[in-house]
């Protein structure tokens, strides 16, 4: 494992290192820390949390800004939202990639195929939102339906829908999962058709002379196999949706039950800078597990190599 | 053809059809902004993108001769008070649904039109749709003859472009604002330094420019040292710094930004692109570090033993092995994170309040009433031309680099 593939100083690896070290606690590790710091100080972090406690009602002293992430309606709804985006909207596009990876596989014209539904990736959410923004535009005045979306309903006769600023706030979810799906299934598929791509063809070959039939293949042989690649996809989406913020900024701003954490935290983050650190908090809180469990998989891989 | 072929292809089709529909549905939302762009602003509000190669109604004199000319006159000009050919007046009912509504009122006490057919139509709300698609031609009637400079004009335009570029937000164009060389309203020079408005996107294009090539470049740099050392040289806590590398890579955002705003105040480095550039390397560094380290540890370990052999140090060895064999990776980490800060909003938001780039720019032209769709999804474009170009270009190195971070690791 040691690599001494040649003489070296004892500073020689620092001096290769030093330069990446320092930014990198300049800019990750010293601002995490001063991020927890400043979510148990008040709106200007002048004063410790404590000075935000109202007599007469409840109060976590210090983690008084953490009272109000973790209690407040309006968090409570950003919380229970990327609950949902993580439970519904994150199988929907990891199965939504694993489809298109085993269909695309199958056709002659793979590589545009893959290339189109891969695109999305490549331009901003803020573009995103703005493309959908438009397909779900609705026209409340006697003019046309000028979104797509709403002019299909209207040209069969339907009542247009407020598909973002609906009364039923899951409405309005829905509406952006989609989006986040349109965005977010090309780099599933992506992952997924290399993983797929990777089982021996002998391994298939031979099954299916067995006379297994296409969908016993796939679920007895080839989704164990690429099971592994599916729990990193899975896990890297949910690091994406646990941060998202630009769509929703975009789309809804939070409004009409669609807000999310990041939203919230970048919402105080002039007018209430402890309550956005403590949301901020709250999100380091919620990814540890995941760190943990990638750097783990790592060092497993190291004992492989 | 056997029937045993011909019973396969027939078996294909469900596939093709799904695989195909998929596509299109995945093209058809960013379809529908590329083309509104070049669509004029009236006919944007006046009928949906994919109506873009449809005929445009035609002005028509049938309908006004049977609503309007018996009192209106065929020039328009009979009735004093309401002169049809005034700009003017014409001008107020430039959308269908305001000329509808001008037709439900009254005028002294008596229904507005006279025609009996006509009238009942215009007063019949169930049949609105209808009466709106009628109206379109006497809009079009009335636009011509108040002079014409009213007329819905229905051909493909570049004039949202261009008042993207240049930040122009009025009812008309830039092009007739400038069309007697001096502005109008006196915002713009009508010469090339109109694109340098702060309100304009190419400058949000050359802002997002300045920001994403260093930010792309430097932590390459400085990631390169680093995963060499990682990967070809031998120090106390190699192993661990490393798994804690790893761990950092997924350290949201919006952990750092507030006290790196603060340290930026303090500083005197608000708004500055030298401060957005160390921020992004910062950033950018774990993913760069972890994954030129994977690639050049996997490189053989002969290759360094023989270059040490013919008497090369590190140093060497960094720059005339480890470098040139690490092309592809660096490609691929070059294009991952120009993608990335190219794309960025909240960072640029908070770092470079003072010059916004293009993500910025756009949330700025957002009209929840939907009154700039032209503006919007040119100035939308713009900002999607130069990520779909490098990413279509290098696809192969971003696709490896994805693979490398998230499934090899």
């Amino acid at each position: 494992m040691v690599p001494k593939i040649m003489k070296q100083g004892a500073l020689t690896p620092w001096l290769y290192l030093s330069a990446a070290l320092l930014i990198m606690l300049l800019f990750i590790v010293y601002p995490t820390i001063r991020t927890v710091t400043l979510s148990l100080r008040d709106k200007a972090g002048a004063q410790p949390a404590t000075v935000d406690c109202v007599a007469g009602e409840p109060c976590w002293g210090v983690l008084e800004n953490y009272r109000y992430a973790l209690t407040n309606p309006e968090m409570l709804q950003a919380l229970r939202n990327n609950a949902l985006w993580i439970l519904l909207m994150v199988p929907g596009t990891v199965g939504a990639g694993l489809l298109f990876a085993v269909l695309t596989d199958r056709v002659r014209y793979e590589r545009l195929a893959k290339t189109i539904i891969f695109l999305p990736m490549a331009i901003s959410f803020v573009g995103a939102g703005v493309i959908w923004r438009f397909v779900y535009f609705l026209e409340t005045g006697e003019g046309a339906q000028i979104g797509v979306l709403n002019a299909i309903i209207a040209g069969l006769g339907g009542q247009p829908v407020a598909w973002l600023t609906n009364s039923n706030w899951m409405v309005n979810n829905v509406s952006l999962w989609i989006v986040g799906t349109w965005l977010w299934a090309g780099f599933c598929m992506t992952i997924l058709s290399a993983a797929l791509k990777a089982v021996p063809t002998e391994i298939l070959e031979a099954s299916r002379v067995d006379g297994a039939s296409e969908w016993q293949v796939f679920w007895r042989i080839m989704f164990p196999l690429i099971l592994p690649t599916v729990t990193v996809v899975t896990t890297t989406m949910i690091i994406n949706i646990l941060k998202v913020f630009d769509i929703v900024f975009v789309m809804t701003n939070g409004l009409n039950g669609t807000e999310v954490i990041a939203n919230r935290m970048f919402k105080f983050i002039v007018t209430n800078q402890g309550r956005s650190m403590a949301i901020a908090g709250l999100l380091i809180v919620l990814t540890i597990p995941i760190m943990i469990f990638n750097v783990r998989r790592f060092r497993e891989q190291e004992e492989i190599r | 053809m056997s029937p045993g072929r011909l019973k396969r292809i027939l078996g294909r089709i469900p596939l093709h059809v799904i695989v195909i529909s998929l596509v299109v549905l995945w093209l058809v939302p960013t379809l529908g902004v590329f083309v509104t762009s070049f669509r004029s602003r009236q006919a944007v509000r006046t009928s949906g993108w994919w109506m873009v190669l449809s005929k445009p109604p035609v002005p028509s004199q049938q309908e006004y001769a049977t609503a309007c000319a018996s009192c209106h006159g065929a020039d328009g000009k009979a009735l004093a008070t309401a002169d049809l050919s005034d700009p003017e007046v014409v001008g107020e009912y430039t959308r269908t649904n305001r000329l509808l509504q001008m037709l439900r009122q009254e005028v002294d006490g008596q229904p507005h039109v006279q025609d009996a057919e006509w009238q009942a139509l215009v007063q019949d709300q169930s049949r609105t749709k209808e009466v709106l698609d009628k109206l379109a031609p006497v809009g079009q009637h009335l636009a011509a003859l108040s002079g014409g400079s009213l007329a819905v004009d229905y051909g493909l335009t570049a004039s949202n472009w261009i008042d993207a570029l240049v930040g122009y937000k009025g009812t008309t164009t830039y092009q007739q604002e400038c069309a007697t060389g001096v502005s109008e309203s006196g915002k713009f020079k009508c010469d090339a330094s109109d694109l340098l408005n702060p309100e304009g996107m190419s400058r949000a294009f050359l802002n997002s420019l300045l920001v994403t090539v260093p930010s792309a470049i430097l932590p390459i740099l400085f990631a390169a040292f680093a995963a060499y050392a990682f990967a070809w040289l031998d120090f106390r806590g190699r192993t661990w710094m490393f798994a804690l590398l790893v761990g950092l890579q997924i350290v949201p955002l919006q952990m750092t930004l507030v006290p790196i705003a603060q340290l930026y105040s303090r500083l005197g480095l608000e708004s500055s692109f030298f401060g957005i550039w160390l921020f992004h390397t910062g950033f950018g560094l774990p993913y760069a570090i972890y994954l030129l380290r994977n690639f050049l540890g996997g490189l053989p370990r002969d290759l360094f033993e023989s270059i040490y052999l013919d008497g090369a140090n590190h140093w060497t060895a960094f720059w005339r092995l480890a470098i040139p064999l690490s092309v592809p990776a660096i490609a691929s980490l070059g294009i991952f994170q120009f993608l990335w800060v190219w794309n960025d909003l909240l960072v640029a938001i908070i770092l470079l309040p003072g010059n916004p780039v293009l993500t910025y720019q756009i949330t700025n032209l957002i009209d929840p009433r939907g009154g700039n769709w032209h503006l919007l999804t040119a100035a939308a474009f713009l900002s999607m031309i130069v990520p779909m170009l490098v990413f279509l270009a290098f696809q192969r190195y971003f696709v490896r680099g994805l693979l490398a971070g998230a499934v090899k690791g």
